[in-house]
């Protein structure tokens, strides 16, 4: 109970949000209205890549100072973790767009640069596909990733916020904070941030426990061959 | 000291093999040629915003063949014997330096091609001529990082491409931006928002592949 306890957790957040998102009520707006619900899905999912990206930029970092193969096993878990989610958040995204602007793809300065910072991530499954050298691949995807996550920052965060656009929160669209005067949002939304990142870590160590035990059994197999 | 050596060395080495610069100065060359023989029929086709795209697509694609070279062109001896005589530090800062000289050079020239073969829409060439400056900037310190790596992983010309170009497109975006505000004629004000953003993108984009050059240099 004391290890797992926060998979039930996780488990339970996402099970109230999908509940809560879709059940209890929301602010009327104009254009927007039931549409808003997206807010439960889309953003948490965005938080969720966001973090799952810092914890494998961070073990890229750790792998450069202490290059043990653990490392980049960490990394490479919640970069996967973190791409997934980051197509989800895309796909509910454009959903969304979809009902609200129009059309799934809009050609908004902030869905171009998720789509970058994407490319971006794919380009690093490339690298790590291409270099066969093990030890080369886990120090090249380590500097590459630092690298991508310090060029995603500005596509993500600073470039979409200079440029006029129609997502809500820039542009002087009203954002999350003018929807719920209220607070109601908060009580469904926080809890989908918590649950989603919890989800994303779950996935991401079963990933690291099956990878650390492939390895295992290929150092056993070796030794057996000796 | 051993940074502008290494400078030295390698303007000296590109001078040796002319066959380089004068590959890519070709390469320019026939790109805007060739633009000015397909649009030639419809000069009127190239308004601002499709020169400010084409423009900036000629100078991306030719930095990234340039700079492509900087780390691939190396013989497999001559890195062990530059890690025996020197820091891994000033070897990126010299190959930096020397990119960066050579975007600028190659960035000119393609201004200079642009405004004998097609036109030149641009009204406010200060501001202008600074972008240019931040671009090759920009394009060098983000592309000689990536370089080193794809020259130490194998299929280098493909990886090449597949790693700069998302890379790159944050500075892209706003050097069209910027470029878009010089050909309108805006007051030069308009634009120092996107070039101080540049300027710490580049500034960022540089401390990070000084910091991380050292690791890629080690193995």
């Amino acid at each position: 109970m004391k290890k797992y306890w926060w998979k039930i957790l996780s488990v339970t957040l996402i099970l109230y949000t999908i509940v809560g998102g879709l059940l209890f009520d929301v602010p009327r707006l104009n254009i927007v209205n039931e549409t808003i619900r997206a807010l439960y899905f889309h953003v948490p999912m965005w938080f969720g890549m966001v973090v799952m990206f810092l914890v494998s930029t961070v073990y890229a970092a750790l792998y450069l100072k202490n290059p043990i193969p653990k490392n980049d096993t960490y990394s490479i878990s919640f970069a996967h973790v973190g791409l997934v989610l980051g197509m989800l958040g895309i796909c509910t995204g454009m959903i969304w767009a979809n009902y609200t602007w129009g059309s799934p793809w809009h050609g908004d300065p902030k869905q171009n640069g998720a789509a970058i910072a994407l490319l971006i991530y794919f380009a690093y499954f490339i690298l790590r596909g291409s270099v066969t050298n093990n030890e080369q691949k886990a120090r090249l995807s380590a500097v590459y990733n630092i690298f991508a996550f310090t060029t995603m920052i500005p596509l993500i965060f600073i470039i979409p916020r200079m440029t006029s656009s129609m997502h809500p929160g820039s542009g002087g669209n009203p954002g999350f904070n003018m929807y719920d005067l209220d607070s109601k949002m908060r009580m469904v939304f926080y809890p989908a941030v918590i649950g989603w990142i919890l989800l994303g870590t779950w996935i991401a160590t079963l990933r690291i426990r099956i990878q650390l035990v492939e390895e295992k059994i290929e150092d056993y197999e070796d030794e057996q061959s000796r | 000291m051993k940074t502008l050596q290494l400078i030295i060395k390698e303007s000296q080495l590109e001078l040796r093999r002319k066959s380089v610069i004068s590959g890519l100065a070709l390469y320019l060359f026939s790109t805007v040629f060739i633009y000015y023989l397909t649009f030639s029929l419809r000069q009127n086709l190239i308004n601002p915003f499709v020169w400010s795209a084409l423009f900036w697509v000629t100078i991306l694609f030719s930095a990234v063949n340039s700079i492509s070279k900087s780390f691939i062109g190396e013989k497999r001896g001559q890195d062990i014997y530059f890690y025996s005589l020197t820091s891994p530090e000033s070897i990126i800062i010299s190959k930096l330096v020397y990119n960066f000289f050579l975007c600028l050079l190659l960035s000119f020239t393609g201004y200079g091609l642009f405004m004998i073969f097609i036109n030149n829409p641009v009204v406010d060439h200060s501001i202008f001529a600074c972008t240019i400056m931040l671009a090759a900037w920009g394009f060098s310190s983000s592309l000689t990082l990536l370089s080193s790596i794809a020259a130490k992983a194998n299929n280098s010309s493909i990886l090449m491409a597949v790693l700069s170009f998302p890379v790159v497109i944050s500075i892209l975006l706003l050097v069209i931006k910027i470029t878009k505000n010089c050909i309108d004629g805006l007051e030069s004000s308009v634009s120092y928002d996107e070039m101080v953003t540049l300027l710490a993108i580049n500034c960022l984009v540089t401390a990070m592949s000084y910091l991380l050059f050292p690791y890629i240099w080690r193995s």
